[in-house]
């Protein structure tokens, strides 16, 4: 049946979505959530159930870590289920027990259960958090049942302390429950949960009990339920809805949301980011979280610069878009990314800076509304008093630089001496303009806050020294009053606008020294033409721009290897383990990560966007650069320049590979059309000479005798082509065996010419040999043949008349054999391609060459070790000389003596 | 064929090749030329038909898909004084020198020349009828009186130490055919000099200096590549 109707086909969106879903889902396990809403429900019992039913059905089921809590009918449950042992850690004085992942991925089980989700796994295990340990047992095709109840995800963390006022500290990304294939709502109602409670038949951790006591009111209980149903039931609904589209079944889609949240460093980015988060959940819409980088950012301390970077770490965990973005005013880059990713809904928080301040400078609140045109902008409130007391909290605190402020002191004090030296020159009222200098220097080297106090003591200082009545605070001349004040707005906004101007200039050097470091790293790259190169350029560029240490891994097949390394580094075994995760899980790990964050080193993947290719290990000399977001921005975009460097090398070196084989595809077609015209030419002579005489009885004498000539002939020549080929072959084959005796060169000389006798006809050959010619150990048969090669070819390209030489003497420790023809020669730029296979000159007319004998005389030389080459002979013509080592080479010493 | 007269038949030749397309052609070949030709197509059959037909000489094939030729060969020798010429092809060089040491007259490198192999196949036949032969051989301008120790070259007489005489005393009385390295080795020297050939090179290069006009292209003492000497019985 065919359904015509455009209108009800699946949007092309919502199949490309599926598609992604299910590529993600190949290879890797799924996922299937246990959720509860409070302990005690029985999640670890369904899990188990649920277990056992997949048993029967034929599944490898194992449990990887299930915590019984000593109950029986868990215990029960358990029976019959292969177990792997847990993992015993020390940490402390106290034995820890955790899951054993490597246990786990060696045994690969179909199903691994794996209990409570949310645990933080003891110091020196693999990863920070058991999700973590889950995440990679679904990326090595595991498919995983786990338990966790709904207040452990990040999203429900805030609301679930405002509910309950238990502040619950392991927490689990909201990715999770979007990755899970099945969610499995363990629910039973309040009142029973407190019944099983009060029989004791609920595992409390004594170190809880009062937090328990607190989590279980009936209200509390109440509210988790229907929080842990809703979330259930948005789950549902997300299914119902992705599978009403893909079936395109028409329904009330809501339109396309996306949200936007702008990360600032403050204290309250975490609830903005949850509100975000459940905003984005409940319109089904994907959120961006995206962090502004203004000259401003310079003059946040530390701790705050800390906390956006985590923050946007959170949010990425929380499923957000993640980006940071450069500009000089923070709404108009709001603004304009909102409009660059279709931005819907942009949220900020409710500002909480006194009134007046905002009636200097407009609040962000008001420019964003103002700048962000059709967008609607959601003001969430953030008080102080909901500051959270959580795990994260952290006070500001703000490192007062005091020798700064001892110099603002100082420096008051020497423009103090000065003036009163110089007073006797001077108004009082022109002394201001020195406190004023001092101001603007104190702005220039000592910042904001040493320039506003250098403005404030200076007008103190001037009164009480220069204004009468002298030394005294008190004012004769009211109309000083107006020069304090004068002097005081003037010293203000001049810090203000020195320190700023200092402030952005010192932001914007930052900025231009990593972008130089990053343009440095690129042009080197650029620049290597191979791996060596590459490396070489990263370690000298890392070294440079942020004085770190680094390790180049390369996948070599399956495995690590080291390419390349600063010399200080010092490689344990633990360190290429963490090496190693960070490649087969194509993500960061190591120090400053939460993934064997133990580790000496951070591990950034060499990821290109098709493969891996090895992994970047960084060490920085500053611990606390770990955590800093310019510096992990910096890493990342290093760790992928060099990732494309090492893959535009290895592409251009099959390129280069791609042509030598085509190369020599090309040399083996000219073999074959040469061979095939070389065979094929004189048997079709024979064959006419023969079937001409067999088939034409009335041929006369004179014709029979040519016919049969040419055959014998033609045979003769095919029977050499074949010779040559088979030489040829050997010697392409490096089938070649020398077979090393001692040879009279003479001899030598003698057997060449006994072959080409039948083609010598009258030619003279003037063979010039000294008398005391020593036995020189050579393969007799080869070195017969590239002379008769030679030979051949100085008949076949030298006149009739011309004598052909042949010359031999010793060279030192060489004999040098010489072929001296008087032909036309070779050209000059021919005479080192003669020796190439197939290469032919012009020839006089009627000559016919295969192309093969002078390179399988170069064949035959070079394997005794020895040196062929081509030179004009003086006068014209042509000279092959050889030159042949008198002690064959270590490898050839084989003596044949029937030779 | 003045030789092949002294006999009340015609000479047998049994040619063993397991190629048809050469049987074919020698049968033709020979039989034209008045031989009495008979054929086997493998070792075994070939050896069989020697004991039947007890041929007056032998073409083998080395490469025969049965039995190895020089096996053949070395089986023939145990009761067989007929002369046997191999054929074989280029690459089989050191087939060749075994079975001439074997026991193998001569041999011949496919592909040949139908005029050389009947000069083989007399030169062999020659050499078996004319064992006793008569002590002065001339070749070209080379005289040798065996019985009276004197060696000519174009009438003049050459001093050759005793060694030169020695080889060229045994190549005179195989003149024709292919003495190998090893064979010449043994009977000049003995067995405890087979692994040095330099001698016989130099000794023989030597020779050549003595008595051939141009030592360089050898008309009298040619060298079978590989293989070993052959004096030219023919000028």
């Amino acid at each position: 049946m065919i359904n015509n109707n455009d209108d009800i086909r699946p949007s092309p969106e919502a199949m490309l979505k599926l598609a992604q879903a299910e590529e993600a889902q190949e290879g890797r396990g799924r996922l299937k959530i246990f959720l509860g809403y409070a302990a005690g429900v029985g999640k670890t019992f369904s899990m188990l159930s649920a277990a056992r039913q997949r048993k029967r059905e034929g599944l490898d089921v194992v449990a990887a870590y299930v915590e019984s809590h000593g109950r029986t009918e868990t215990d029960a449950l358990l029976e019959g289920l292969a177990i792997i042992s847990k993992l015993r850690l020390e940490y402390q004085g106290v034995s820890l027990f955790e899951l054993d992942i490597d246990a786990v991925l060696q045994r690969h089980p179909q199903i691994a259960l794996v209990d409570e989700l949310a645990h933080t796994n003891a110091p020196g295990s693999r990863h920070e958090k058991r999700w973590q340990d889950v995440q990679e047992l679904l990326t090595a095709g595991i498919d995983v049942y786990t338990t966790v109840n709904v207040q452990h995800f990040e999203s429900m963390n805030d609301v679930v302390e405002k509910i309950t006022g238990v502040v619950v500290r392991e927490t689990v990304p909201d990715l999770l429950l979007d990755l899970a294939a099945e969610i499995q709502l363990v629910d039973i109602p309040p009142d029973e949960l407190l019944a099983r409670l009060g029989q004791g038949k609920i595992y409390i951790p004594e170190q809880a009990t009062r937090a328990m006591e607190k989590f279980f009111q009936p209200g509390n209980l109440i509210a988790l339920r229907e929080l842990s149903l809703r979330r259930a039931a948005s789950r549902v609904d997300d299914q119902m809805r992705s599978y009403m589209e893909t079936r395109a079944i028409p329904g009330p889609h809501t339109v396309a949301e996306r949200l936007l949240v702008c990360i600032s460093g403050s204290p309250f980015g975490e609830k903005l980011m949850r509100t975000t988060r459940r905003l984005a959940d409940e319109m089904k819409a994907p959120w961006h979280a995206i962090y502004i980088e203004t000259p401003d950012t310079g003059r946040f301390s530390r701790e705050n610069r800390e906390r956006i970077w985590r923050d946007l770490r959170l949010a990425e965990s929380m499923g957000a878009t993640v980006a940071s973005v450069t500009a000089t005013t923070v709404a108009e880059a709001v603004a304009d990314y909102a409009c660059r990713h279709n931005i819907t809904k942009i949220v900020v928080g409710k500002p909480t800076r006194p009134r007046w301040r905002e009636m200097l400078r407009p609040p962000i609140v008001d420019q964003i509304i103002r700048e962000s045109g059709p967008i609607d902008v959601y003001v969430v409130s953030m008080s102080p008093d909901e500051r959270r007391a959580t795990t994260q909290q952290r006070r500001q605190i703000r490192t007062i630089p005091w020798a700064r402020h001892m110099a603002a002191l100082v420096l008051v004090a020497g423009t103090t001496l000065f003036c009163s030296l110089v007073q006797p020159f001077f108004s009082p009222t022109n002394t201001v303009m020195f406190y004023l200098l001092a101001v603007v220097a104190a702005a220039i080297r000592l910042g904001l806050q040493p320039a506003v106090l250098t403005a404030m003591l200076g007008v103190l200082a001037f009164d009480f020294f220069f204004v009468s009545p002298r030394f005294s605070l008190a004012v004769a001349d009211a109309e000083y009053l107006m020069t304090f004040a004068g002097f005081l707005t003037v010293g203000l906004v001049i810090s203000t606008q020195v320190a700023r101007s200092r402030e952005r200039a010192e932001s914007l050097r930052l900025r231009e020294v990593q972008t130089a470091s990053l343009y440095y790293l690129s042009r080197d790259l650029a620049g290597a033409a191979d791996l060596v190169a590459v490396t070489g350029a990263v370690l000298r560029n890392l070294k440079e721009s942020l004085k770190a240490e680094i390790v180049i891994f390369l996948a070599d097949g399956e495995q690590l290897k080291i390419i390349s390394a600063s010399e200080k580094l010092d490689l344990d075994l633990k360190e290429r383990a963490v090496a190693d995760w960070t490649f087969r899980n194509h993500k960061e790990a190591g120090h400053g990560t939460t993934t064997l964050g133990s580790a000496a080193l951070l591990y950034l993947p060499l990821k290109t966007s098709t493969s891996i290719l090895g992994v970047l290990g960084v060490k920085l000399t500053d611990l606390a650069d770990y955590n800093s977001q310019q510096h992990r921005l910096l890493l990342n975009a290093f760790a992928s320049q060099t990732a494309m460097a090492i893959e535009r090398v290895r592409f251009s070196q099959q390129a280069e590979q791609a042509q030598i084989l085509q190369a020599r595809e090309n040399l083996e077609r000219a073999l074959l059309n040469s061979i095939s015209h070389d065979l094929r030419t004189p048997l079709a002579s024979i064959t006419g000479a023969l079937s001409s005489l067999q088939e034409q009885k009335g041929l006369d004498e004179t014709a029979k005798t040519e016919l049969l000539a040419t055959a014998c002939e033609e045979a003769t020549r095919l029977n050499r082509f074949v010779g040559n080929l088979l030489d040829m072959t050997r010697l392409e084959a490096g089938a070649v065996r020398l077979k090393y005796t001692a040879c009279a060169v003479e001899e030598l000389i003698g057997c060449a010419l006994s072959v080409i006798d039948p083609r010598l006809g009258k030619r003279e050959i003037a063979v010039r040999l000294p008398a005391d010619l020593p036995l020189v150990m050579l393969d007799m048969g080869c070195m017969i043949q590239v002379l008769v090669n030679l030979l051949d070819n100085s008949l076949k390209y030298s006149p009739q008349d011309q004598p052909i030489g042949i010359n031999a003497q010793i060279d030192r420790a060489w004999l040098v054999i010489e072929v001296v023809d008087q032909g036309p020669g070779v050209a000059e730029a021919d005479l080192e391609r003669i020796f190439d296979k197939f290469h032919r000159v012009p020839a006089p007319e009627g000559v016919r060459g295969t192309g093969l004998g002078l390179s399988i005389c170069k064949g035959f030389v070079q394997a005794h070790g020895g040196k062929i080459s081509a030179a004009i002979t003086q006068g014209g013509g042509l000279t092959v000389t050889l030159r042949l080592p008198l002690t064959p080479p270590p490898s050839q010493t084989e003596v044949n003596a029937h030779g | 064929m003045d030789e092949t007269k002294s006999h009340d038949h015609p000479p047998r030749i049994l040619v063993v090749d397991d190629e048809t397309a050469i049987r074919r052609l020698l049968v033709t070949v020979l039989s034209s030329s008045g031989f009495s030709v008979h054929q086997a197509e493998n070792g075994r059959l070939g050896l069989a038909a020697a004991a039947v037909v007890r041929p007056d000489l032998i073409l083998l094939d080395l490469g025969l898909p049965d039995l190895d030729g020089v096996e053949v060969i070395r089986r023939l020798r145990e009761w067989s004084p007929a002369p046997i010429i191999v054929l074989s092809v280029r690459e089989r060089e050191d087939d060749k020198v075994a079975a001439l040491d074997a026991g193998a007259d001569d041999y011949l490198t496919k592909p040949f020349g139908v005029p050389e192999l009947l000069a083989r196949i007399r030169g062999s036949l020659r050499r078996v009828v004319g064992q006793a032969s008569e002590p002065v051989f001339r070749s070209g301008e080379l005289e040798v009186d065996l019985a009276k120790r004197v060696v000519l070259v174009a009438g003049q007489e050459v001093q050759l130490t005793p060694t030169e005489y020695e080889i060229l005393r045994i190549m005179v009385t195989h003149a024709g055919k292919v003495l190998t390295h090893r064979q010449l080795l043994s009977k000049i020297w003995g067995v405890s000099h087979l692994e040095q050939p330099h001698v016989l090179r130099v000794n023989i290069s030597n020779l050549r200096h003595k008595i051939e006009r141009n030592p360089s292209r050898p008309s009298l003492l040619l060298t079978e590549s590989g293989v070993g000497y052959r004096l030219r019985t023919e000028p």
